[in-house]
C-alpha cells in the first residue's frame, strides 16, 4: 500500500495545527466574553448596593426613605412562595414522571402528553401569568395571595421538573428493575425501593434549579397584580404578599438616585439566594452521583 | 433452608408424563407448543421442553437463537418487552403460567433469576440479600439475619463478606457480586433458579466457584442455565437442550448429546463447526 505520500502529510501538518490553535482561542474568547459581562454586572451591582446592605436592610420594612428601606417583606414573601411551589411541583411532577415512565403504556396518547409537556416548558412566563390571573386570582377568587401566585409559579416550572424527573427515572439501569421484578416485587415496590432511591438526586437537582427560576421570575407576578409595595407580612397562604423581584422592580422605578443603590442591594440578596440554591443542587448531584 | 418460613410446595400428579424418563423425578416445567413473537420476529417456534426437579438443564445454541427469550418466558420477565406475543402453554407445577388468574408476582416468588451481568442494588450487602424476603412481607429482624447468613453461605460467599455486610455491594468484585446475586435469589427460597449466562462476565476462578455452586444447589432446587460454554454445559448439566433459530433441535441427557448427538446440526455446533 502506497496510497499515502508522507512528505505531503508533513506539509499539511502546519495548517492543521494553526487552525487548531485558532479555534482554541476563538472558543476561549467566547467563554471569556461571557465571564467578562458577568463580572461587570456583578461589579456594578456590588459597588452600588454594598453600601446599603447590612443587617438592618434585611430586617427593615420597605420605606419611602431610602436609608430606612428594607427587604424584609419581600424576602419573607419569596420564602412563602417557595413554600407553596416546592411541595406542589415536587408532588405533581414526580407523580407525572412516574406515571409516564413506569405505568403508562407507550401509546399515541402518552406521546401526545409528552410533546405537550415539552411545549409547555417553552411557553413564555407571561402567558402563565394570564392563566393564573383568570383561574386562580379571579375564578377561584384567591386574590393576589401566596396561594394564587404559588400555584401560578408551580404551573410555570412544572414542565421543567417533570422532564428532569423523567430523565432521572430513565437513567436508572433496567438491570436493577429486572432484579427487583425477578424476585416477585410489584411495580410499586420496585418504584419505591429501587427506582426512586436511584432517581431522587436527579429529581432534586432538577427541582432546585427550577425553583431558583421561580424565585427570579417577575412577569407572571406583575400580571397577577402583586403589590409593589407592602408593609406587612403574610400570615397564611391566603394573604397578600410581595417577592424580591417585585420589590427590586419597584425600587428601580423610583425617581430618587439613592433607590438605585437600594435596588442593587436587593439584587445582591436575590443573587445570594440563587447561588445558595444552585450550590445545594451541585452538592446533591456530587454527593449522590450515580454509583452504578 | 430456614424452618421459620414455610415452603409451600404444591405437588400435583402428572397424567401425561413418561415415568421412565422421569426417573421418579417430578416435572417442574412443561412447555408445550410455545411460540413467541417480538412484533413480527418469530423468536420461539413450537418449543416443547420438560424440566425436572433437582436437575440442571443447560440451554445451548448460537447467538440470537432464543435462549434468553425462552428462559425469560419461564418467569414471564419477557412481558417487560413491549409488543411481545405468545401462544402455547407453559405449565409450572401443573398450572399454566399464561392463565389470566396466575399472578406474575406469585410465579416469580417461586422462580428466581440470575442475570448475565451481576446486578446488585446500590445498597449494602445485607440489604441486597433481604430485598426479596422484605418485598414478600417478612419483617422479623431475627429471621432476616438468619436468611442473610444462610443465603450467603449457600452462595459460597459468606466467609468473604461476613465482616462487611453493611458495606455497599458495589465494592465487591464482579465474581463476588454475581455470587451475591445468587444469594439474593436463594433468599426468596425459590423452587427453580433460572440463570442466563451467569459466568460470562467472570474470570475462570469465579466461574469455577459458580459452577461448583450450581452442582451443590441442584440438590435443593431445579436449575435452568443458559451457557455459551460447551465444557460448562457438559460439566454441570444433567440435560441439555440445543436451540437453533428459535427451535429446539435436540433435547436429551447431557452425556448423550455431547458423546452421540442425534442431529447433524447439534454435532456441528458442539464441535465448533458453526455458531
Ligand atoms: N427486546 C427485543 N426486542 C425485539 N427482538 C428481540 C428482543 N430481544 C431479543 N430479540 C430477538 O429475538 C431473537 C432471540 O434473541 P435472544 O436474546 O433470545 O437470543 P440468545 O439466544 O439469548 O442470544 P445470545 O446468545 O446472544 O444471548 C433474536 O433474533 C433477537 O434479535
Ligand atoms: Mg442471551
Amino acid at each position: 500500500m502506497k496510497l499515502i505520500d508522507h512528505t505531503k502529510v508533513l506539509k499539511h501538518m502546519k495548517p492543521r495545527i494553526v487552525s487548531n490553535i485558532f479555534f482554541r482561542l476563538l472558543f476561549m474568547a467566547a467563554t471569556i466574553f461571557g465571564l467578562l459581562i458577568l463580572g461587570i454586572l456583578l461589579y456594578r451591582v456590588i459597588t452600588q448596593g454594598i453600601g446599603y446592605l447590612d443587617f438592618q436592610f434585611l430586617q427593615n420594612l420597605p420605606s419611602r426613605k431610602p436609608e430606612q428601606a428594607g427587604v424584609k417583606t419581600a424576602l419573607i414573601g419569596t420564602i412563602w412562595l417557595m413554600g407553596v411551589v416546592a411541595p406542589v411541583t415536587l408532588l405533581l411532577s414526580v407523580g407525572t414522571a412516574i406515571y409516564l415512565e413506569e405505568y403508562a403504556q407507550k401509546s399515541r396518547f402518552t406521546r401526545f402528553i409528552q410533546v405537550n409537556i415539552s411545549n409547555l416548558a417553552g411557553v413564555p412566563s407571561i402567558v402563565f401569568g394570564l392563566l393564573g390571573l383568570t383561574v386562580f386570582v379571579r375564578a377561584l377568587a384567591l386574590g393576589t395571595s401566596v396561594l394564587a401566585a404559588g400555584l401560578t409559579m408551580s404551573l410555570l416550572v412544572l414542565p421543567i421538573i417533570i422532564v428532569a424527573s423523567q430523565e432521572a427515572i430513565k437513567a436508572v439501569p433496567k438491570e436493577l428493575r429486572e432484579a427487583s421484578y425477578g424476585m416477585g416485587a410489584t411495580k410499586w415496590q420496585t418504584i419505591l425501593h429501587v427506582v426512586l432511591p436511584a432517581a431522587i438526586p436527579g429529581i432534586l437537582t432538577g427541582g432546585i434549579l427550577a425553583l431558583s427560576r421561580a424565585i427570579g421570575e417577575t412577569a407572571p407576578l406583575v400580571v397577577l397584580g402583586l403589590p409593589l409595595f407592602l408593609a406587612f407580612l403574610p400570615k397564611s397562604v391566603f394573604d397578600m404578599f410581595t417577592v424580591l423581584p417585585m420589590q427590586i422592580y419597584n425600587w428601580t422605578g423610583r425617581p430618587q438616585e439613592e433607590f438605585q443603590g437600594v435596588a442593587a442591594a436587593g439584587i445582591i440578596v436575590l443573587l445570594t439566594m440563587l447561588i445558595i440554591m444552585n450550590s445545594i443542587a451541585v452538592f446533591i448531584r456530587n454527593k449522590f452521583q450515580k454509583r452504578y | 433452608m430456614n424452618a421459620t418460613i414455610e415452603k409451600p410446595r404444591v405437588r400435583l400428579v402428572m397424567t401425561d408424563t413418561n415415568r421412565d424418563a422421569l426417573q421418579n423425578k417430578e416435572l417442574v416445567y412443561k412447555t408445550s407448543e410455545l411460540n413467541l413473537w417480538y412484533g413480527d420476529n418469530h423468536a420461539l417456534k413450537n418449543i416443547d421442553l420438560d424440566i425436572y426437579e433437582n436437575e440442571v438443564t443447560a440451554i445451548i445454541g448460537p447467538s440470537g437463537c432464543g435462549k434468553s427469550t425462552y428462559i425469560k418466558t419461564l418467569n414471564r420477565m419477557i412481558e417487560l418487552v413491549p409488543g411481545v406475543k405468545t401462544s402455547g402453554k407453559i405449565e409450572y407445577r401443573g398450572r399454566n403460567i399464561f392463565d389470566k388468574s396466575y399472578g406474575v408476582e406469585e410465579l416469580r416468588t417461586r422462580v428466581g433469576m440470575v442475570f448475565q451481568k451481576p446486578n446488585p442494588f446500590p445498597k449494602s450487602i445485607y440489604e441486597n440479600v433481604v430485598y426479596g424476603p422484605k418485598i414478600h412481607g417478612i419483617k422479623d429482624k431475627k429471621v432476616l439475619d438468619q436468611i442473610v447468613e444462610e443465603s450467603l453461605k449457600g452462595a459460597a460467599i459468606w466467609d468473604e463478606v461476613k465482616d462487611r455486610l453493611n458495606e455497599n455491594a458495589f465494592g465487591l468484585s464482579g465474581g463476588q457480586q454475581q455470587r451475591l446475586c445468587i444469594a439474593r435469589c436463594l433468599a426468596i427460597e425459590p423452587d427453580v433458579i433460572l440463570m442466563d449466562e451467569p459466568t460470562s462476565a467472570l474470570d475462570p476462578i469465579s466461574t469455577l466457584k459458580v459452577e461448583e455452586l450450581v452442582q451443590k444447589l441442584k440438590k435443593e432446587f431445579s436449575i435452568i442455565i443458559v451457557t455459551h460454554n460447551m465444557q460448562q454445559a457438559a460439566r454441570i448439566s444433567d440435560k441439555t437442550a440445543f436451540f437453533l433459530n428459535g427451535e429446539v433441535i435436540e433435547f436429551t441427557n447431557t452425556d448423550k448429546i455431547f458423546s452421540n448427538p442425534a442431529d447433524k446440526r447439534t454435532e456441528d455446533y458442539i464441535t465448533g463447526r458453526f455458531g
